[in-house]
């Protein structure tokens, strides 16, 4: 099977500051790999050369012939100044049948958003319309750059499931970057942990116990798995009173 | 019939208003209003070196508002804020402007006619340039549409779906240049970025989608441009401040509508 992406001795330049260094990596065909990293890493610089949107200072990314792209931007500013509905965003920079832009929303579910306004959207809910977004090309790979960074911690959780349905359903392959590294390592295939170069990867257990990954997220992400499964095995109604959060203090 | 100054000041008018107004939409979404300012003030070094060389006023705006716009896109987010390179560049010209100008001799020139315009003494020449102007930036604007709306939506996901954001953004500035170098003998340099972001503002409460949006300020831009040139003949006040003084008050009247109705 070839790569759908690959990078050889990928080195990359932000502003002039060498931010990531001799990258080798691939990505194959109906996997989910995980680029987790902090911050100053070298993440979204890596995402945007994947994507082609930023020029490597040495080395190779080679794509795939004729490979589908769905990129979902860690956000989109929309300015209230431009008035857009859900549709009309979702018929740029090309215009799509309606039936493709009813399946898309419905593949993100937000089958009910089709006529309103960008701005008016909640988080969830924009990101799963960038999400449709993506859907529309039917991608080879999904690429995702801290797709859920505006969401809660149940919005991300639940954002992840849609994500694994769509690969489920598509086949696509997902390449995403994320902080939220308990909710989106235990939806991974591989995780890839950089800083300035790549520290460590493998399947998301062996990483989140190599030390290069314990000496980056330090003890607070101990056990991260381990946390996102206690998260689901219970849960805390309304009128709770061992609350998690200073609310319901 | 274009023997008839005002038939010949009111098809100017609407020229000018038909090709700012969609323009004047993206450069409101994209929040570079200070660029058309800029381009538009330094315009007037461009007259001074078009009357120095004696080339046509035309050209010789067209090439400042080009050079102006170039500069201010690349040299943007560096080192300098934009509002920073605005002052510097903008001003620059406009001052250069007026020292060259009183540097032509024999040449009384009537300076005020190129700041505040002069649309009643446009001539038949003038008009073919206008809408030859206008019927370039409309259709480089139409044409290139969707590609701009996505470019200004994010230039990533642009790039990603296959365009070039860098030429996007220089269609906008050539768009830009070209629009102002018209516009210069209709609402003069001080008046132009008004007339290209008041009738987009003015649409703004009253629009669902960016196509709405774009006619709603062309309407508004034309209603502004023939409503200012009735008003000016009758009261006998200055012709492109009186257009501008109509966009104002349409902008009024949505923006209360909005507040009225709660919308936005």
């Amino acid at each position: 099977m070839t790569p759908l992406i690959e990078t050889k001795g990928l080195t990359l330049a932000y502003h002039g500051n060498v931010v990531l260094r001799d990258v080798n990596f691939a990505l194959m065909p109906g996997e989910i790999v995980t680029i987790v990293g902090p911050n100053g890493s070298g993440k979204s610089s890596l995402m945007r050369s994947l994507i082609g949107a930023l020029r490597p200072l040495t080395g190779k990314v080679t794509r795939q012939k004729g490979l589908k792209i769905g990129y979902v931007p860690q956000s989109l500013t929309i300015d209230g100044t431009l008035p857009l509905t859900v549709t009309r965003f979702l018929n740029l920079p090309y215009k799509r049948p309606a039936a493709d832009v009813a399946a898309a929303l419905r593949a993100a579910g937000v089958p009910t958003v089709a006529d309103r306004q960008m701005i008016g959207l909640s988080g969830g809910q924009f990101q799963r319309v960038l999400l449709a977004r993506a859907l529309l090309d039917k991608p080879d790979v999904l690429i995702l750059d801290e797709a859920t960074q505006g969401l809660d911690q149940p919005g991300a959780a639940s954002f992840y499931h849609q994500i694994e349905d769509v690969r489920r359903r598509t086949g696509c392959a997902v390449l995403m970057v994320s902080h939220d590294l308990h909710v989106v390592m235990a939806a991974s295939d591989r995780v890839l942990c950089i800083n300035g170069h790549v520290c460590c990867e493998g399947a998301p257990e062996i990483v989140a116990s190599a030390p290069e990954y314990r000496a980056l997220f330090g003890t607070g992400t101990q056990g991260a798995l381990a946390l996102y499964r206690h998260e689901h095995s219970h849960s805390h109604g309304p009128d709770c009173d061992h609350g998690h959060d200073e609310a319901a203090e | 019939m274009l023997d008839d100054f005002m038939v010949r000041a009111a098809l100017a008018g609407l020229g000018v208003a038909i090709a700012a107004a969609p323009l004047g939409c993206f450069v409101v979404w994209r929040r570079m209003a200070y660029i058309g300012d800029a381009t538009a003030h330094a315009a007037i070094l461009g007259v001074a070196l078009a009357l120095a060389f004696g080339v046509s006023i035309f050209a010789g705006v067209l090439l400042i508002a080009l050079c102006v716009a170039v500069l201010l896109t690349t040299l943007s987010g560096r080192s300098l804020g934009s509002d920073a390179l605005l002052g510097v560049i903008a001003h620059s010209g406009l001052a250069l402007g007026l020292v060259s100008v009183s540097f032509l001799p024999n040449t009384r020139v009537d300076l005020m006619g190129y700041l505040v315009g002069d649309i009643l003494a446009v001539s038949r020449v003038d008009l073919m340039v206008i809408w030859s102007g206008a019927a370039l930036v409309l259709g480089f604007v139409l044409w290139r549409w969707q590609a701009l709306l996505a470019t200004t939506l994010s230039p990533d996901m642009a790039q990603a779906a296959g365009l070039t954001p860098k030429k996007e953004q220089l269609v906008l500035t050539v768009a830009l240049a070209v629009t102002v170098a018209v516009a210069i003998k209709v609402v003069g340099a001080l008046l132009i970025a008004a007339l290209l972001i008041i009738p987009a503002a003015a649409a703004r409460p009253i629009s669902r989608t960016p196509e709405s949006m774009a006619l709603m300020a062309t309407l508004t831009g034309a209603c502004a441009a023939l409503g200012g040139l009735t008003l000016s003949f009758a009261f006998d006040t200055p012709t492109g401040p009186t257009i501008v003084t109509v966009a104002a008050a349409i902008f009024t009247l949505t923006q209360s509508f909005s507040i009225i109705s709660g919308r936005n």
